[in-house]
């Protein structure tokens, strides 16, 4: 700061303060009753108010307590993934592999539980505790996401070719670590020290479900990184001009490959609790997954093409699926319909989306 | 070659640096002095190297061959970040700025406040931004989203960037290119004030006055290589631009008067509301005739580009008539109006007129494809003799037919856009700052071809910020201020303090 030199200021005194404010914040257009962009806004919440409403209309058991868990935990399942799926879109990139990672993930935990690992060449089969059962598969994750991105940033392939391989990649390794079986019975054996994987998927805390927790443990921990600190911005900066990053001296394939560490890790964590929640680990698990976390992501107002977006958005279009999802089987719409339903909700909101950026722009434009 | 010996240290030399990039060579064994404490010029054409050399300066870029002294000590570049490091910075000519970020959000980029080195500390940066603007005599909101600024706007935000950070040496690639006069003036009160502070300052510029005003040291690049160097008061604009195009700048300048032709198109009280109240353009009325070029001139926000805009049909929400031959024009859409017989080049070359990843002939023909077909599909043949004419008519200098448009200059892109436009056969030709951003060559160049097109008997209509273009090439020039205007003058009559007092805000008010 030093160096800006003062200068006087002839005829500043008699310019307005009044700023006009570039993002629309929620409380600002309160006040301001603009309330048609408040309505547009906070469109996913919206849109998720009407749903629960309809569906408490149609099914009177819709609305009990132990209903609203059970599709709140159902529901963190895909938040979870959106979460991470969030960081690969906000950069402008994708993540096609997160529904193989969910089944490779449960998988490694499956196995290392059901049959051990088993070294032939020492003859023995080690058995692991859960907590370090559970570590390994996110490190495997973690693993995966670091070959996404590095495949990505060291040899300049594009995000959506390059976890299209691994798409199919992963999933031939999750089939492959039980030649297509399913792993079954995954409570653990009191005398090898493996039980406790299913708290995970199932247990409560307060009466509450794991998942929900850990869906808001890394919901907050996500939306801190993303609006609040350094890496977040670059994050959003990469995905609005990643030349203009690159030439800020942000170390754009480092943010690169975390964001797609981040988004495994999300995968495999979603992965464990959907094999700790059944029990049995299968192979097929998350199959398509990565289009749901996709789907949430852009129901959440997120731009695909990087930039533009909110982690708490996700976590609500995360939502908005789910309770669609579980809603139309409730009151009994075949499956078939329900597809078409889902389809035609997700178009809606990036039609609606489009709506907004063009009012906005408008304005913004008659502004300046 | 005049070497300066003086009492002046050089902070910053760069030493017989060669650049290839595929095949080709943008810079060929270049010396290049930063005195220290000095405002120091760098000119050449487009193309001659420039960008790249401020970019290896930067660490954007890394040289070949040839290396960086940084007093007296190699040094090398691997990245923006290390020239970071040694106080080295830069403001790029492109601006690189983040759209979906608010102004404070792309200043601190990568160098963020933070409490407790984990959080942003979005206060401290948006009081710092509020207080840079401040001293910047501008009032730009530090929570603006920068995509919503004008183009001006956006170079004040990139200039800001550079000025946050403590630094030695600050180079800075055509920052004036799309400010106003006052926000100019504002620039170098700056820059004095830095090198006041013992900054070195590179200076690269198109505008001679700019140069004459502020330089202390001028180099000059041409065709990648090294010209020559000098102390700025021992020279003068003619040696400046003798180095750069070995040309006189007399024949830069020419107008050609045209006998005018009937009328050819005619604008009755054009309104564009703002929907915040107030008008963006107030009741714009005149004529065009043939043969005809029209300066448009004003400042930034002035309405220049939204009266363009509304010709062509881009602004649903105005009102107006518009006739063009006697036949009014009730089409709203750009296709209808360019049907009519109205054609237009953009401000904006690169977001705007260009198909970035298409080739010379893909890029002029995409606008009358129809024109082009046998049958269902594309005649290549039909399509290579048009821009093979239009190519030789225009003189673009490019590699083929299918050559990239980005291996294109500056102005050889900007002519490929006209001559996209010169094929939808129109009668009106609406250029948006047709010579911004290209250099003293090129805009001999476009000059020459409007004197020509209007010769043909096709009527002009170009907006422009530099007065000194106005004045020579318009036959008349309207000036406007707040949405009206406050003044037209005939060729003759023009003068460039009449034009300024014209543009500015009390001609407005006083209407």
């Amino acid at each position: 700061m030093r160096n800006i030199p003062s200068t006087t200021r002839p005829g500043m005194e008699e310019q307005p303060v009044e700023h006009a404010r570039g993002r629309a914040n929620i409380l600002t257009l309160f006040q301001q009753r603009r309330f048609g962009m408040l309505l547009l806004q906070l469109r996913a919440f919206i849109a998720l108010f009407i749903i629960i409403v309809i569906f408490a209309f149609l099914s009177p058991s819709f609305l009990t307590v132990s209903d609203i868990i059970i599709n709140i935990d159902h529901a963190s399942i895909y938040a979870i993934l959106a979460i991470g799926s969030s960081f690969a879109i906000l950069t402008g990139g994708i993540d096609l592999s997160v529904g193989s990672i969910v089944g490779l993930a449960g998988m490694i935990a499956g196995g290392l539980i059901y049959q051990g690992l088993v070294l032939p060449m020492f003859g023995v089969v080690v058995y692991f505790n859960v907590w370090i059962i559970i570590l390994i598969a996110l490190l495997v994750g973690a693993l995966i996401g670091f070959i996404n991105g590095w495949i990505i940033t060291r040899f300049n392939v594009v995000p959506f070719i390059a976890t299209l391989g691994m798409l199919y990649a992963a999933r031939g390794l999750a089939l492959l670590t039980s030649n297509g079986a399913t792993f079954p019975n995954l409570s653990g054996d009191p005398t090898l020290g493996n039980t406790g994987f299913p708290f995970l998927g199932s247990g409560l805390i307060l009466g509450i479900p794991m998942p929900i927790w850990l869906m808001v443990v890394i919901g907050i921990i996500a939306a801190f990184v993303a609006k609040k600190t350094p890496f977040g911005r670059r994050v959003y900066g990469i995905g609005g001009n990643e030349r203009a990053a690159e030439l800020s001296g942000v170390r754009v394939n480092r943010v690169k490959l975390i964001v797609y560490i981040i988004s495994g890790v999300c995968a495999a964590l979603a992965g464990l609790i959907i094999a700790s929640q059944l029990q049995a680990a299968q192979p097929e698990a998350g199959d398509a997954y990565e289009l749901t976390a996709i789907a949430a992501v852009v129901l959440g107002g997120t731009s695909l093409f990087g930039g533009r977006g909110t982690i708490g958005g996700s976590i609500i279009g995360a939502f908005v699926i789910s309770v669609l999802s579980d809603g139309l089987v409730l009151i009994g719409v075949s499956a078939f319909w329900q597809m078409v339903i889902k389809g035609v909700v997700i178009v809606l909101a990036v039609v609606i989306d489009q709506v907004q950026v063009r009012i906005q722009r408008r304005a913004m434009l008659a502004k300046a | 070659m005049t070497q300066t010996e003086g009492s002046d240290s050089v902070i910053l030399r760069a030493e017989r640096i060669t650049k290839i990039y595929d095949g080709t060579i943008a810079l060929n064994n270049v010396d290049f002095n930063v005195y220290r404490g000095k405002i120091n010029i760098l000119v050449g054409e487009n193309g001659a190297g420039k960008s790249t050399l401020m970019k290896i300066l930067a660490g954007a870029e890394q040289p070949t061959a040839g290396r960086l002294l940084l007093d007296g000590e190699t040094v090398e570049f691997k990245s923006p970040r290390d020239a970071a490091r040694h106080k080295i910075g830069i403001i790029y000519q492109e601006l690189s700025l983040f759209p979906n970020l608010t102004v404070a959000e792309n200043i601190f980029m990568n160098r963020e406040r933070t409490s407790y080195g984990v959080m942003i500390d979005s206060k401290a940066q948006q009081a710092e931004t509020r207080r840079l603007m401040e001293r910047l005599e501008q009032s730009i909101d530090p929570q603006e989203l920068v995509g919503n600024l004008r183009l001006g706007q956006q170079q004040i935000v990139e200039i800001a960037r550079a000025l946050i950070e403590d630094v030695r040496i600050l180079i800075m690639d055509e920052p004036t290119s799309a400010l106003t006069n006052a926000e100019v003036e504002m620039l170098f009160g700056i820059i004095r004030e830095l090198k006041a502070q013992g900054v070195s300052i590179v200076y690269i510029s198109h505008k001679m006055d700019e140069i004459q005003q502020i330089g202390d040291y001028i180099t000059v690049l041409r065709d990648s290589r090294l010209i020559a160097e000098a102390p700025v008061s021992a020279i003068d604009t003619s040696w400046i631009v003798t180095s750069m195009i070995g040309r006189d700048i007399q024949r830069v300048y020419v107008h050609e008067r045209h006998a005018f032709g009937r009328e050819r198109l005619r604008v009755e009280s054009m309104t564009l509301p703002r929907p915040e109240g107030g008008y963006l353009l107030d009741g714009v009325s005149f004529s065009l005739r043939g043969g005809e070029i029209l300066g448009l001139y004003g400042l930034m926000g002035a309405g220049r580009t939204e009266l363009l805009e509304c010709l062509m049909a881009l602004r649903p929400e105005a009102s107006g008539r518009v006739w063009i031959d006697g036949k009014e024009v009730k089409a709203s859409n750009i296709l209808q109006r360019m049907r009519q017989g109205l054609a237009f080049i953009p401000e904006d070359r690169q977001r705007e007129g260009l198909f970035q990843p298409l080739s010379v002939m893909d890029n002029i023909v995409i606008a009358s494809l129809s024109a082009y077909l046998r049958a269902f599909f594309l005649s290549a043949r039909k399509e290579k003799a048009a821009v093979t004419r239009l190519i030789d008519e225009l003189a673009i200098k490019a590699a083929g037919l299918q050559a990239p448009i980005t291996s294109l200059s500056g102005g050889n892109q900007q002519k490929v856009v006209v001559a996209r436009n010169l094929l939808t056969r129109p009668k009106v030709l609406l250029m948006d700052e047709p010579t911004r951003g290209i250099d003293i060559g090129a805009k001999a160049d476009m000059f020459r071809l409007m004197s020509q097109l209007a010769a043909e008997g096709l009527g002009i209509i170009f907006v422009s910020s530099e007065l000194r273009e106005v004045l020579a090439i318009a036959d008349r020039i309207l000036v406007l201020a707040k949405g009206r205007i406050t003044a037209t003058f005939t060729h003759e009559e023009a003068t460039e303090q009449a034009l300024v007092e014209a543009s500015s805000a009390l001609a407005a008010g006083a209407l």
